[in-house]
């Protein structure tokens, strides 16, 4: 029973964070920028543009010189979170790939990291007076779900060890559309079940900045507005303005 | 304590001091609203229409599927806080809605309301909600706090722009009649006479033969500052202040000295005679469009080969990201020159040809600093390098006086702080709000005069160099403290032929 309720959740929350992001993402490509807005410092090429975007995704960079112990915080808890995402594929694999294998032992300890981060996160939203201003009950539960996940997990893997095989098969069982029974466990129950509550929030969500960082036009577009006429599909409708536009009265 | 708006000079503060929240500082600063006389010509409704809640929540849905920016920047922000002490407004006021997301709050509140499932369903949870009209007036308040300088783009992790937000939400304010005096009347004005001032093109001729008067009398030489000359190989669009507002008309001289020396033939003209474009403050791409039009028209007219920008921090943003989008393609001119240039390229390529003889020590009463006008800096480039438009200026700068120091590098560059006049701020009715909002790049010129005994600081924004007239003296500093980087170029430039005191009182020493 509670295996097939949880056998359809997966598939909803997969369903909803795939097809909503994946509309909202189209949405983001297919909404015209009419301007040329970079922002400084703005790459001139295209690859100064790729180096620009992969600095902002791997390092934070922008927030690094923004502020430095929010970043902190969101990098541990981002590349806490990566590490313990590469770690679950071997949760859906059967035969586990090498570098799943690598990233095992850091995976275990990432998480640490990742909780750390995401207290620091929260420590920093309560008692930062501008941050607490900015703050809708949202932002606050949206990092509760995201310690509740963590905290479950690491539970499961330092303290109440789980089943991790029956576990396993009942994943496996999924990506082929059998329902197997999983373990009746309480915190494996939390974990999975705030899992899919985030993956059905993600599209709906400010989550939708993992995304949005790659629509940014101040971040993404490249700085050549003289060497190249940037031209929005609406703007291009426009009609001509006349060629005599009323020229300046003289006076007597 | 004093209030702010005497003349006791400020204390030296650190530029970058956070101050504690102050709910509702500034809610009562407003800046006049526009009559209808001056909405109507721009095709918005003359007074606020009856069903201007409809109307606003259907141009927020027209302007996010028009504009990646704004919707983007709507869904992504992530309330993370890099950005709240990053406006010079909430430095110097401390009141919270000018933390730049808490401005965008404002709007996103309703957006999230009309516009998503979360706020739709669940508006207590996402901080979303209803279009009232004490909204629209919180809207009018601070979006008209806002000099959309870009400061808080550069600090966000996903480039969040306020300043787009605030342009979107005037042309919602716009589109239900509710705009401001001080953009709306200059753009009407713009339309009538083709210039901020409403200078018509007599007017126009009269002063510029003045300022030739002034020059001759200066160099001994004949140095033209033409007008509607048709055939010249070069358009050069200066803001109308360089006309008449002191320090810009010495950047003006300046402009004209180095054209006579590097020998090319110039003219402005009195059909476009502003580099100025208010429709950009006001987030209107057809008022922009239309004001930018005339540029090209009067390049057409004039049959010019090249066009050159003077001295303006947003008319260069406009005229270096925007003019090719707005009024081009430009394929009538002369390709070999980037289109549109800046004053501040040309003359650095005249220094680098030789072509300009300079005498740096006719500066030397000076020590300066510069100010990086924010919409150059955050907006634009110049040159081939990137970071031309901050090493340029500079290096113009070090070419002319022999003192020169930097202020703190978090404040100058693409973390310039606005003069605090900028995005159609620079009106009577806000002096508190500017002197406010200026106090964090005082504060920095402060440190390097205390520093380095920094006297002036120059400027390439014909608004910074208004506003920082304005309000220097309230921190300490004379008015003519602020100069034009083309007045330094002025005073330095020796022409041809001219008369040079130091050089004839050296060729008497030798014997
Ligand atoms: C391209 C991938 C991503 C990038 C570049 C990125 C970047 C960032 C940055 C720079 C911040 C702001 C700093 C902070 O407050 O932590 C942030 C916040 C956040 N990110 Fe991401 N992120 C990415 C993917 C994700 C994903 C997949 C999730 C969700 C599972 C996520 C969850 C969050 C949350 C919840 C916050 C808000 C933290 C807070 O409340 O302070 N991020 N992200
Ligand atoms: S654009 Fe400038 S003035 Fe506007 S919120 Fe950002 S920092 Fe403040
Ligand atoms: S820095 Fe960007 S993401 Fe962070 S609060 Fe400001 S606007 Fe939002
Ligand atoms: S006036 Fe100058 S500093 Fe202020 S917004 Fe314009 S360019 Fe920026």
């Amino acid at each position: 029973m509670i295996s097939t309720v949880y056998a359809v959740l997966f598939y909803v929350a997969t369903l909803m964070m795939v097809v909503g992001t994946g509309m909202k993402v189209l949405k983001y490509a297919r909404t015209s920028a009419p301007l040329k807005i970079p922002v400084s410092p703005a790459p001139r090429t295209k690859r100064g543009v790729w180096f620009r975007m992969a600095r902002e995704v791997v390092l934070f960079e922008s927030l690094f010189k923004s502020n430095k112990w929010i970043w902190l915080f969101a990098y541990l808890f981002h590349f806490g979170m990566l590490l313990v995402l590469l770690r679950h594929f071997r949760y859906f694999q059967m035969e586990i790939w090498w570098w799943v294998e690598l990233v095992q032992p850091f995976g275990k300890y990432a998480s640490f990291a990742m909780l750390a981060g995401l207290i620091g996160l929260l420590i920093r939203r309560i008692f930062q007076q501008r941050i607490r201003y900015i703050s809708a009950p949202s932002d606050y539960l949206m990092l509760a779900l995201l310690l509740l996940i963590a905290v479950s997990g690491t539970m499961m893997t330092f303290v109440s060890k789980v089943d991790i095989i029956s576990v396993k098969a009942f994943m496996l069982g999924l990506l082929r559309f059998r329902i197997e029974t999983m373990p009746v466990e309480p915190v494996l129950l939390i974990h999975l079940g705030s899992v899919a509550l985030l993956m059905i929030i993600f599209p709906i969500s400010k989550l939708m900045h993992a995304p949005g960082l790659f629509f940014s036009p101040s971040r993404t577009q490249v700085d050549n507005a003289r060497e190249f006429r940037h031209l929005s599909a609406w703007a291009a409708q426009l009609p001509d303005l006349p060629e005599g536009i009323p020229a300046p009265e003289e006076k007597k | 304590m004093a209030p702010l708006d005497n003349n006791e000079p400020r204390k030296i503060g650190d530029p970058l001091k956070i101050p504690q929240i102050e709910c509702g500082a500034m809610a009562d600063t407003n800046t006049f609203a526009a009559a209808p006389e001056h909405n109507e010509p721009l095709g918005f409704p003359g007074e606020l229409l009856e069903n201007w809640k409809e109307v606003a929540i259907a141009k927020i849905g027209e302007l996010a599927d028009k504009n990646r920016a704004f919707r983007v920047y709507l869904d992504t922000c992530v309330k993370c806080g890099a950005c709240t002490d990053k406006c010079h407004y909430f430095l110097g006021t401390g009141d919270p809605k000018n933390m730049p997301v808490a401005r965008q709050d404002l709007l996103r509140s309703v957006y999230r309301r009309y516009y998503t499932f979360a706020g739709k369903y669940f508006p207590w949870l996402v901080g979303a909600r209803d279009l009232t009209k004490e909204v629209l007036d919180e809207w009018y308040t601070y979006y008209h706090q806002c000099s959309q300088c870009r400061r808080c783009s550069v600090a966000c992790p996903y480039g969040i722009d306020t300043a787009e937000i605030s342009m979107a939400a005037r042309e919602v304010l716009d589109s239900v009649g509710m705009g401001q005096k001080y953009c709306n009347e200059i753009i009407a004005k713009l339309k009538k006479t083709g210039n901020n001032l409403g200078m018509n093109p007599k007017a126009l001729r009269a002063t510029l033969e003045d300022l030739e008067e002034d020059l001759e009398d200066e160099t001994g030489i004949a140095v033209k500052i033409p007008l509607d000359v048709k055939g010249a190989d070069i358009l050069l669009i200066t803001p109308s202040a360089d006309f008449f507002a002191e320090p810009h008309i010495d950047g003006l001289l300046g402009y004209a000295k180095v054209f006579h020396a590097a020998g090319v033939s110039w003219t402005i003209s009195s059909y476009a005679s502003e580099a100025a474009n208010f429709g950009m403050f006001i987030g209107s791409y057809e008022n922009m469009r239309e004001v930018s039009w005339r540029i090209r028209q009067a390049a057409k007219d004039l049959g010019v080969k090249r066009i050159v920008f003077g001295e303006c921090g947003h008319a260069w943003r406009v005229g270096y990201s925007f003019l090719n989008t707005l009024a081009g393609p430009f394929d009538f001119l002369d390709q070999n020159y980037p289109i549109p240039q800046h004053i501040m390229e040309f003359t650095s390529d005249a220094i680098d040809d030789g072509l300009l003889k300079i005498d740096k020590s006719r500066n030397d009463e000076f020590v300066m600093t510069f100010h990086d006008s924010c919409n150059v800096a955050r907006g634009s480039a110049m040159g081939r390098q990137e970071g031309g438009q901050f090493d340029l200026p500079r290096k113009v700068l070090k070419a002319v006086c022999n003192h020169y120091h930097d202020m703190e590098r978090d404040t100058i560059r693409e973390n310039t702080f606005c003069c605090g006049g900028g995005g159609g701020l620079l009106t009577d009715d806000l002096m508190d709000l500017r002197i406010k909002g200026a106090k964090p790049r005082m504060n920095a010129l402060q440190q390097v005069t205390e520093d380095h005994g920094v006297t002036h600081m120059a400027a390439i924004c014909a608004i910074c160099k208004t506003q920082f007239s304005k309000v220097m003296p309230k921190f300490g500093y004379e008015m003519d403290n602020i100069m034009s980087v083309h007045q330094l170029v002025a005073n330095a430039v020796i022409l041809d032929g001219q008369e040079d005191e130091a050089d004839q009182a050296k060729a008497e020493e030798t014997p």
